[in-house]
């Protein structure tokens, strides 16, 4: 032990005794020249392609480097983002669309119709709303450089809808040569037209992600309105952290070493809305919905009876409790297409909303069920799934089920769910997950009513062709009203069915510090307009 | 000497070759289709083949060791599945946060543990002693992350004098490193600091017993004297055998200690890819701390015998 | 070392039993031995006894009920779910015991065993110390986490896990016991006379491995305990649906701030029996060995 060991303690005890003189200094000495903002998302980014995946992670990275043709507004409208003008002929079958001049990919290459259609190409291979959209196209042509259009053979209701789809898989416009990928293969570069630019060399998955201003990115004039509007950027670097302990997390907003964390768990939010310099907000409008999703091809649950009477054991509350928490960030909402959309109606869902084992347990009497026991996925390490499992089981063991609760964790879900092989040799009876709002706001976009069974369907494989006509029957109603009616009868069709159980409807708070300036909101996370004040 | 190092350094490749067999057969036998993973929420059975055939899942078993050994002795660790990157990269981008833990961690015990088992011995029997051994049984019984989650409420939230989380290169600012690494470390330490006091107290108190320091106390030296030339000059054999001992477990704490404190290191890494079911990287990690826990090894051995010569080699 | 002597003398009679009682009580004067003892028996019992001493059933939701502090109807809280932390965390106990006595006994078995078998047979000795110093190299914590990944979440293989990175070091153990053992003038003296190779394990070889084994295996099962808490905290042990300690406070972790009894009363439970296991440890090894202290 000499002088250089005397001088390591020394550095260290200077290093713990002196720290609370400058709290400040281990926030931002490096940066001052630059304006960082320092976001915590839900979930480590990971794969860097919004078309290949549904991940919202993904999404979100999409709304960072991409730009859209057109983008939602806050009354549901989708409003042009890269289009400028555009116009449909007299038989409603040729839309022609003018890209906005200028439009630059990061690689200081002009945006053109070739580029478009490669995009819309590969989203139409993997989105629902995408491969619904193709069906009815004929053909996609690039006048010039600056004006394509889309054929269709008959007369399409959601082209724009389509076009500006805010959520999982967004129709992010993307250089031909990155378009051209195969569709299952994630893309081999990040370069997009959007308001910022990924930045390879300081990525970290599952650490940390980079961007930064593009320069020569070219807002639109009108005000900002969800994902619509002019994208003005207003710090130099965004970097999204990945903390997997939440408390943490939360800490260091409240300590002001991180900007923003996307959605802490709802117990906590009171505790940073306490500390002086956070605030705690609501960004995505529509909230979030819980989904119990059976597998229709196996015993007992084939059995329409044996799903009722499940229905009939569980009740929303229980779930929302369990998973949120305090009841200020949940609803009990019978709607499917969520609450607070213009195709909300409780239609069907009264067995839901209240536990009627009685009736339970008479459904099953009258059932096929033969004992044999329910096979629930449970992942423990998602936090916002795990609340839902335990509750179930209980229910069903409550009502005369044999429950078999196996404990694992959601990759492993995300690939077992795939599996269509009987529950006892590796399937699965039930899982729960949730939807961003948007993403069941109509019978369309909604993965979980897809009734076309083991070709077409979401997980689960209902097959139901009569329903599959009516949902299609959605696509071609003429008018709000009509839509509306035909919303209502899918709905009480799919309570019938149990084609999924919604279980109750949440909204996430962000909470940041109140240094930053024009927080948006929107369906997905919106990093541009956000000024960060000292 | 020349022949007992090569000799020790040929003893690796046999024990890399069981490492690397068990690890693959472990992983590869493993439930979850990785395939599916990265196929999503929308994906066909026929995107999931395709996926499969890509990644060469759906070679004969003994195809794909052949292959991935072959690759590794070429430095090529593989494909991450879930962040389809290489391996190799992901691991060198985490290195240096969870070799700045542990190297800190390593002088910390060292600076406190030594001086702490030598003042318990050269006390035997009386309160300090009792308190020093009574310190290092309860530091030995307290779970990493109880600890750190202690700290953190005490020290980043309660008082305020230390951040919460994250990590800082010491090229970056050597004040901010420390302010960081600070918490991590007591928390990682304690477990490491009982240990090697109660090694130090054990070899001092023996060392003190030897013939020749009753020799040097009938002579009249100093007690100060016997204490730091005698004494404390052999206590390196134990310290340095533990510390290659306990490596492998000091590798345990990382991955607990990085993950309450946000330090995107090697044992983040490791909680991530068990949880993502990323068998690539976790083979790739499992290789590489083995690697160095059999390096380390390697040099506490050769350095006990250089130093020690009354090991025979 | 009394127990060698005796058995050498070849006293398989009441005077083993005697001596087996004398032992026992000369380790009874350790006080180590009697805090440490006394307090995991005292966990052992609270183990036992669980059915009886929790008020509710320890997997029992109550969602209405979550996150409240200690009180009358819930002595220790209740978590997330609304489940009695009290009621699960005296449950825990059992697992915590179970997992760490079975760890121990199984990785003293299966090592002796290999360790008896590598000092024995010199052609296997090669490979399996082999095999050994390779699974030494894999940290056990990342060979647990992977074995688990594996094998899937369930109290059989997080033992399995917990029990094979430990196997080696048992069997490094015995094995130089037995070859120490081995040099012995009085072993020699048997196998010079002819006594058949498994009557000199069980005679000479066997009895010295029992101190030694006992003292290691306290402080395996306390590691064990350690490790298994580890794994559920990090959600790669025993599955949730179960309450261990470390699930326990997995699940409160989040709410450390807002519901610190999730995390406390496990961590002192956790704790303390380590602690316990640790002080046992040290009181055996002080009596039975003084000369293993310096082995860690």
């Amino acid at each position: 032990m000499s002088i250089t060991t005397r001088n390591w303690t020394a550095g260290l005890l200077a290093a713990v005794v002196a720290i609370p003189a400058a709290n400040a200094a281990f926030v931002s000495s490096a940066d001052a020249e630059e304006v960082v903002l320092r976001a915590v998302k839900h979930s480590a980014l990971r794969v860097l392609d919004p078309i290949m995946t549904t991940a919202y992670m993904s999404r979100n990275h999409g709304y960072m480097i991409f730009d859209t043709l057109f983008a939602l507004d806050e009354n549901f409208e989708p409003q042009p983002q890269m289009v400028d003008t555009w116009e449909v002929s007299d038989d409603q079958l040729t839309w022609t669309f003018t890209l906005r001049d200028g439009l630059l990919f990061h690689d200081g290459e002009l945006v053109t119709s070739d580029d478009v259609i490669a995009s819309l190409r590969r989203w139409g291979e993997r989105d629902a709303m995408g491969q619904e959209l193709m069906r009815y196209t004929e053909e996609m042509n690039a006048v010039d450089d600056n004006t394509f259009e889309i054929v269709v053979s008959e007369p399409y209701g959601l082209m724009l809808e389509s076009l500006g789809k805010p959520s999982s898989n967004v129709p992010f416009i993307m250089p031909q040569r990155l378009a051209e990928t195969d569709s299952t293969e994630p893309i081999p570069e990040q370069i997009g037209s959007g308001p910022f630019v990924f930045v390879d060399e300081e990525f970290e998955p599952g650490a940390v992600a980079v961007y930064r201003k593009f320069e020569d990115y070219v807002p639109r004039d009108e005000e900002p309105s969800w994902m619509s509007g002019g994208k003005n950027v207003h710090v130099d670097r965004v970097e999204w952290v990945n903390i997997p302990d939440h408390g943490t997390a939360l800490n260091s907003v409240i300590s002001g070493e991180i900007d923003w964390m996307e959605n802490p768990p709802w117990d906590l939010i009171a505790v940073a809305e306490n500390a002086p310099n956070v605030v705690g907000r609501q960004l995505q409008p529509l909230g979030s919905q819980g989904m119990m999703r059976m597998n229709f091809l196996h015993p007992p649950l084939d059995d329409p009876k044996v799903r009722q009477a499940i229905m009939y054991a569980v009740e929303q509350e229980s779930y929302m409790q369990a998973l949120v928490g305090p009841p200020e960030y949940y609803e009990v909402c019978g709607a499917m297409f969520m609450c607070g959309t213009p195709l909300e109606t409780d239609i069907g869902s009264a067995p839901l909303l209240e536990q009627d084992l009685d009736r339970a347990r008479e459904l099953l009497e009258e059932s096929s069920y033969d004992g044999e026991p329910i096979v629930i996925m449970y992942p423990t390490d998602v936090i916002t799934l795990s609340g839902y499992p335990p509750v179930t089981a209980q229910a069903l063991e409550e009502a005369g089920f044999n429950v078999d609760l196996q404990a694992t964790d959601w990759q492993t879900v995300v690939s077992r769910r795939a599996s269509m092989d009987p529950p006892e040799e590796g399937g699965w009876h039930l899982f729960h997950t949730n939807w961003v709002g948007f993403d069941v706001a109509n019978p369309i976009v909604s993965q979980g009513l897809v009734a076309g069974g083991r070709e077409a369907a979401w997980f689960g494989w209902p097959d139901f062709p009569e329903f599959e006509e009516l949902r299609r029957s959605f696509a071609a109603a003429d008018g709000a009203e009509e839509q509306f009616a035909v919303a209502e009868q899918i709905q009480e069709q799919a309570y019938e069915n149990v084609m999924y159980l919604p279980l109750g409807q949440y909204i996430e708070i962000a909470i940041f510090g109140d240094h930053l300036e024009g927080v948006l909101e929107g369906p997905a996370p919106i990093f541009w307009n956000i000024r960060k004040n000292d | 000497m020349a022949l007992y190092i090569l000799r020790r350094l040929l003893a690796v490749i046999p024990v890399m070759l069981v490492v690397a067999v068990f690890v693959f057969l472990l992983i590869r036998l493993g439930p979850g289709d990785p395939a599916a993973q990265l196929a999503g929420d929308a994906a066909t059975a026929e995107d999931i083949q395709r996926i499969r055939e890509r990644l060469g899942l759906h070679l004969p078993i003994h195809v794909q060791f052949i292959t991935w050994f072959g690759n590794i002795l070429q430095g090529d660790l593989g494909m991450s599945i879930a962040n389809n990157r290489p391996v190799s990269s992901l691991i060198l981008a985490r290195l240096e946060p969870t070799l700045m833990l542990t190297l800190t961690t390593i002088i910390f015990v060292v600076l406190v543990a030594v001086p702490l088992g030598a003042i318990a011995a050269w006390n035997h029997g009386r309160w300090i002693d009792r308190a020093v051994m009574a310190f290092s049984v309860l530091g030995f019984s307290i779970p990493v992350f109880v600890l750190a989650y202690i700290l953190i409420y005490v020290f980043a939230m309660w008082l305020g004098v230390a951040p919460v989380q994250g990590f800082v290169s010491p090229t970056d600012s050597l004040y901010r490193f420390f302010a960081h690494i600070a918490l991590p470390v007591l928390s990682l330490s304690t477990i490491y600091i009982a240990l090697v006091a109660r090694i130090t107290r054990a070899t001092v108190v023996e060392t003190l017993g030897e013939d020749y320091i009753r020799t040097a106390y009938s002579k009249g030296v100093r007690d100060r004297d016997i204490l730091l030339k005698h004494a404390l000059r052999n206590s390196w054999v134990p310290v340095v055998t533990v510390i290659g001992i306990s490596i492998a477990a000091l590798i345990g704490g990382v991955v607990v200690t990085e993950s309450v404190y946000n330090i995107p290191g090697l044992g983040r890494l490791t909680v991530d890819a068990v949880l993502a079911s990323d068998y690539p990287v976790i083979q790739g990690l499992i290789l590489v701390f083995s690697f160095t826990y059999v390096l380390i090894n390697l040099v506490v051995d050769i350095t006990y015998a250089a130093l020690d010569p009354r090991i025979r080699y | 070392m009394t127990t060698d002597v005796s058995f050498e003398a070849g006293a398989r009679d009441e005077r083993a039993l005697s001596v087996w009682a004398a032992t026992l009580r000369f380790l009874l004067r350790n006080r180590s031995v009697q805090i440490g003892g006394g307090l995991l028996v005292l966990m052992i019992a609270i183990a036992l006894l669980a059915p009886l001493l929790w008020t509710v059933s320890p997997t029992r939701l109550d969602t209405a009920m979550r996150l409240r502090p200690p009180g009358p109807d819930a002595w220790m809280g209740t978590d997330p779910f609304g489940r009695d932390v009290y009621s699960r965390v005296i449950y825990g106990s059992r697992i915590s015991l179970l997992v760490g006595l079975t760890v121990a006994m199984t990785a003293a078995l299966v090592g002796t065993v290999l360790g008896i078998l590598a000092g024995y047979i010199r052609w296997l000795d090669g490979i399996l110390m082999r095999v050994m110093d390779g699974l030494m190299a894999i940290p056990a914590i990342l060979l647990a986490i992977a074995m688990i990944a594996v094998l899937g979440a369930g109290i059989g293989s997080v033992i399995i896990a917990i029990t094979v990175p430990e196997v080696p070091r048992v069997v490094r153990l015995v094995r130089s016991i037995v070859l120490s053992v081995r040099e012995e003038p009085y072993v020699e003296a048997a196998v010079a006379l002819g006594t058949p190779g498994h009557l000199v394990m069980v005679r000479h070889i066997l009895p010295n491995t029992i101190a030694p084994l006992l003292v290691q295996g306290t402080y395996i099962c306390a590691f064990a305990i350690l490790i298994e808490s580890i794994l559920s905290f990090l959600g790669a042990g025993v599955p949730p649906t179960i309450p261990t300690w470390g699930n326990i406070m997995a699940e409160g972790r989040i709410y450390f701030q807002i519901s610190p009894w999730n995390i406390f009363f496990p961590a002192t439970f956790l704790a303390l029996t380590i602690l316990s296991v640790n002080v046992l440890g040290d009181g055996l090894r002080d009596t039975l060995d003084p000369r293993l202290q310096r082995s860690v």
